[in-house]
């Protein structure tokens, strides 16, 4: 994701204007009030001195030209599909975002935030649409298909029974995602998300590949799994080359088109990513544990010892 | 008990159940008009593959669904019975929802865009304050669908009030509400306009007024509403 920060003069942009209030798309407010915003706005913009920095998201290209999929992703669907919407969502989200809390959040968050579990806020679509056509591009390449080969194989054989039994569920979660979609390949580590339950006894097997399927701008992020891998299946992604033949799109895109190597370099992350966390866990457990007995120990020199302890 | 009374039903009915059952197969309604027809609004490739392949194929997986769904309902096969209705309701929504829209549209030279008159004319303005504004309304929520679905100019028929509804997906009008008859339904699937339209759903909105068969939509509201 790249994350472009410009330095807006405060006079020039009046709608960028770092003190204005912040909208609160967390809190329920949906839409800005551009009467009130105005006048505060004019207010503090002509007596703030020095630029005003915002972040802005910028659209990213592929890693290969727009005619590098051909014959089987054609340039003309590229311009479309990456040309129009997918800068369509850039654009749209920045929109939405700026002077709000959201502006200077990382993608993943501003995409958990306003998926709100499920109650869904208006820059979901758009910020969630912009990690997965970032995601979809990166995850072919020109020459792609082919076999996965590695750790990633293994993983593959092991949890589907082969690469063949793989390459049938990802196909049918594909052709039956109704509707506008993505299906997914995605690391799933040992997490629980009920209520606050943790899986107490986290162990490698509960660490697997899995296929799922997404509807519209829902990603497994939002299940906290890792992708590895997908496929766009929204009409728009094969309407230019392959009309109503999903299963014939499905077919090139897993034959010619997929980047195995994108997908091991996921896996890897995901992997150490996983294992990061169960030690993060581990660890914060043990200071909990460790605390406890070390604040005993502070209100016992509290009473002998009063500077030391203040200096702390 | 029921389920064995199920299959006492279906040992003495047997065959006959299965031969009326396979008379409800359903099959594509003829479009009232040439495929070119809706032109230059909406391209004769357009309407091609959605009717002959589009609306075909939801059909063709709606009666294999019910097919599947019998045979299921023979067995008393629970499992599958709850699981069939997933397909049942994607394919046989699609079916619904294309064969009303179909009728929903008409050649200018049929009168395709004139205004409604009489009653629902009437209607209209009262209740939205003008045709121009139900237009904006039903464009803008058009525009606002995120994903597949439609967008329908909706009568429901115990209130006696219009609306306009959105559906995701291919769900029909009556699951917004038993009551909601759908005057007119525009699906703003991808494939109902981006051969022609590309990413621009809006002028595919704006556009689509020029063939919206107001005629027809007065003869459902006068049905409704005598």
């Amino acid at each position: 994701m790249v994350v472009a920060v410009a330095a807006a003069a405060a006079s020039s942009t009046r709608l960028t204007c770092a003190l204005l209030p912040r909208q609160g798309w967390l809190h329920g407010i949906q839409e800005p009030t551009p009467g009130l915003q105005w006048t505060n706005k004019k207010r503090c913009c002509t007596r703030k001195a020095g630029p005003t920095i915002t972040a802005k998201l910028e659209l990213k290209p592929p890693p290969y030209p727009l005619n590098a999929l051909e014959p089987h992703m054609s340039q003309e669907t590229l311009e479309y599909h990456w040309g129009k919407h997918h800068r369509g969502y850039v654009d749209n989200l920045n929109k939405q975002i700026i002077g709000t809390e959201l502006d200077e959040m990382p993608l993943e968050d501003i995409i958990i935030a306003t998926y709100n579990k499920g109650d869904i806020l208006p820059p979901f679509n758009n910020a969630a649409q912009i990690w997965n056509h970032d995601f979809f591009w990166e995850s072919m390449k020109p020459g792609g298909g082919g076999k996965p080969f590695g750790e990633l194989l293994q993983l593959i054989e092991r949890d589907f029974g082969s690469f063949e039994k793989f390459v049938e569920e990802f196909r049918s979660a594909a052709s039956t995602q109704f509707g506008s979609g993505w299906a997914w390949l995605a690391y799933k580590a040992n997490r629980l998300d009920v209520g606050n339950a943790e899986n107490p006894r986290p162990s490698d097997e509960d660490k697997k590949l899995v296929v799922v399927k997404s509807p519209n701008a829902v990603n497994p992020l939002l299940w906290d799994y890792s992708p590895l891998l997908t496929i766009d299946v929204w009409e728009h992604a094969y309407y230019l080359d392959f009309q109503i033949r999903r299963p014939d799109y499905i077919s090139t895109f897993m034959e010619k088109l997929v980047s195995w190597e994108a997908v091991s370099s996921r896996l890897e992350i995901a992997k150490a990513q996983a294992t990061e966390r169960e030690e993060e866990e581990k660890r914060k457990k043990e200071e909990k544990e460790v605390g406890i007995s070390d604040n005993e120990a502070v209100e016992m020199y509290v009473d002998s010892k009063s500077d030391d302890s203040e200096a702390e | 008990m029921a389920l064995r009374s199920v299959s006492r039903k279906s040992l003495c009915l047997g065959l006959a159940v299965g031969q009326v059952r396979g008379l409800q197969s359903f099959s594509l309604p003829e479009l009232p008009y040439d495929y070119g027809a809706l032109e230059p609004v909406i391209s004769k490739e357009i309407m091609q593959l959605h009717h002959l392949k589009h609306h075909q194929t939801y059909i063709t997986n709606y009666n294999k669904a019910l097919e599947q769904l019998d045979e299921a309902l023979a067995k008393a096969d629970s499992p599958s019975i709850v699981q069939l209705q997933s397909a049942i309701k994607f394919n046989g929504g699609g079916h619904i929802n294309h064969s009303i829209f179909w009728k929903n549209l008409t050649p200018v030279r049929e009168g395709g865009g004139e205004p409604p008159k009489a009653s629902l004319g009437w209607a209209i303005d009262t209740q939205f304050g003008s045709l121009e504004v139900l237009i904006q309304r039903v464009n803008a929520e058009g525009a606002a669908l995120q994903g597949s679905g439609w967008v329908w100019l909706a009568l429901d028929k115990e209130l006696k009030k219009l609306s306009i509804q959105t559906t995701a997906n291919q769900d029909p009008l009556v699951t917004k509400g038993s009551a909601l008859v759908p005057l007119f339904g525009i699906d703003v699937w991808e494939h109902a306009y981006y051969l022609q339209y590309k990413n621009v759903k809006a002028d595919y909105l704006k556009n689509i007024w020029k063939v919206i068969n107001w005629k027809y939509a007065s003869e459902v509201y006068e049905k409704e509403i005598p």
